[in-house]
């Protein structure tokens, strides 16, 4: 889980009573400004009440026509006003970061990429947790798939919405549809569908097949401890699962750092294990509520 | 009616998805008309931390979000436990605890509808023309849920 940039401030443009409208071009060059710099910003152009999004900073720029005395009724709000009259962009800028005090830079530099479940679509079946290696899906509660570790995600990697049967999982920030949210059409389950079956595709599950890989490579390794032998065979490796699999997209960088063949073995018997556990306590809890129903409706067995 | 519903615009700051024309033109519109607005950069970023803003924003009566695809807009709100209604009427919310979906258990609350514009796939002018903006000035506009914050 991403720490919360709560202690980020929000940046408000005031243009309400008791200030003037701010510069245009101001306006212009501040907003994409702030924005590419992860702050949230705000305006409001006449006395209306401003939503609190949860931050703990508030700074108020404004061309004030009388002293900007501003108050809260989030208590813990903290609020910084500044007026913009004889100010730059960069003098304003500077202030700015100087309050969220080096929140800037301390940002991750992380694309948000990760998957998204489209629940009016996912059917629980629970292949996108057995196939991902690196934990980034999990099981709630009630036995319910769900994205827990969003920034294990390998960035660029879509490979689990291509197994992902309903064409549920999304990335919004991938390139094409519908795995960026486009709507789906019934073209595109078909050709998921396609691809679905991996297993079927590579003559073995996708894990076989780099597990047959890496043992041949193990043996060549070991036998002749030749490098660059090794590197070009794994390369070639790395090829020819990216031509066999054409379509999953999945960048080389991410093939190239699978963990090693027990790391996969383990880790792939670990998300099985999970998912089946998840689907059996689904099975049970389905059970339970039929069972209930059925002593809820059933009759009163007659007396003698 | 769409001059007095409250606009969020995100601005996909991490990512080179959305056309930079688009977005910036929109963007610029957005602050040259007299309208209004929340800003936020990058939807996704604050869905993947849960970002507990989303919650009242997802709360806002007739909100219009100003980003991608809008199933993708959906679910990345649901996912930070802000489920949301589109107009079309579809409703969406991730896994409860109990497995009973957000909007099986709100049915006795009034759904608040929200409306999403794609930068992905619409023009500036597309977008501009449904927000109302970008001809004419509309100096109309409210924001909701109130922290007072006034001079």
């Amino acid at each position: 889980m991403i720490a919360t940039n709560r202690e980020r401030p929000r940046v408000l443009l005031y243009e309400g009573a008791g200030a003037e409208p701010i510069d245009a071009a101001l306006r212009r060059s501040i907003v994409p400004k702030l924005l590419d710099r992860g702050y949230t910003v705000t305006r409001i152009t006449q006395n209306a009440n401003l939503g609190n999004l949860g931050h703990n900073e508030l700074i108020i720029l404004g061309r004030f026509t009388r002293p900007g005395d501003f108050q809260s009724a989030q208590g813990d709000l903290k609020i910084h006003t500044r007026d913009v009259r004889d100010e730059s962009l960069e003098s304003l800028i500077e202030y700015i970061d100087s309050i969220a005090d080096g929140v800037s830079e301390a940002r991750p530099h992380w694309k948000p990429w990760f998957p998204v479940i489209d629940y009016d679509r996912c059917t629980n079946c629970m292949q996108c947790l057995s196939f991902c290696l690196f934990d980034v899906y999990g099981v709630n509660q009630a036995n319910q798939i769900t994205v827990q570790n969003q920034t294990n995600c390998k960035t660029d990697c879509p490979a689990c919405s291509r197994v992902c049967p309903e064409v549920a999982i999304l990335f919004p920030k991938y390139k094409a549809g519908p795995i960026n949210g486009d709507e789906v059409n019934q073209d595109d389950v078909r050709r998921e569908a396609m691809k679905v079956d991996i297993s079927a595709l590579l003559g073995g599950d996708i894990y076989s097949m780099l597990k047959d890989r890496s043992e041949k490579a193990k043996s060549r390794f070991s036998k002749e401890r030749d490098d660059d032998r090794a590197l070009k065979e794994r390369q070639r490796c790395l090829d020819k699962l990216k031509t066999n699999i054409d379509g999953l997209d999945i960048p080389a960088e991410v093939l190239s750092s699978l963990p090693s063949f027990d790391q996969i073995q383990s880790k792939a018997q670990a998300a099985k294990q999970r998912a089946e556990q998840a689907l059996a306590g689904q099975a049970q809890a389905s059970q339970a509520q039929a069972g209930q129903a059925q002593v809820e409706v059933s009759p009163k067995p007659a007396t003698s | 009616m769409s001059e007095h519903r409250p606009i969020l615009y995100c601005r996909c700051a991490y990512a080179k998805v959305l056309p930079e024309d688009v977005k910036d033109l929109v963007l610029e519109r957005l602050i040259d008309s007299n309208v209004p607005f929340e800003s936020v950069s990058d939807l996704c970023e604050m869905s993947a931390r849960k970002d507990p803003g989303l919650v009242p924003l997802s709360q806002q009566a007739g909100l219009r979000i100003v980003a991608c695809y809008p199933r993708a807009v959906k679910w990345l709100f649901s996912a930070a436990g802000a489920a949301i209604q589109t107009e079309s009427g579809q409703s969406e919310s991730g896994p409860s605890k109990s497995g009973e979906s957000e909007s099986r258990k709100s049915d006795a609350k009034e759904p608040v509808y929200i409306e999403v514009l794609n930068m992905r796939t619409d023009t500036a002018d597309s977008v501009c023309a449904k927000l109302g903006i970008g001809t004419k000035d509309t100096a109309e506009g409210a924001q909701s849920q109130a922290t007072g914050v006034s001079p």
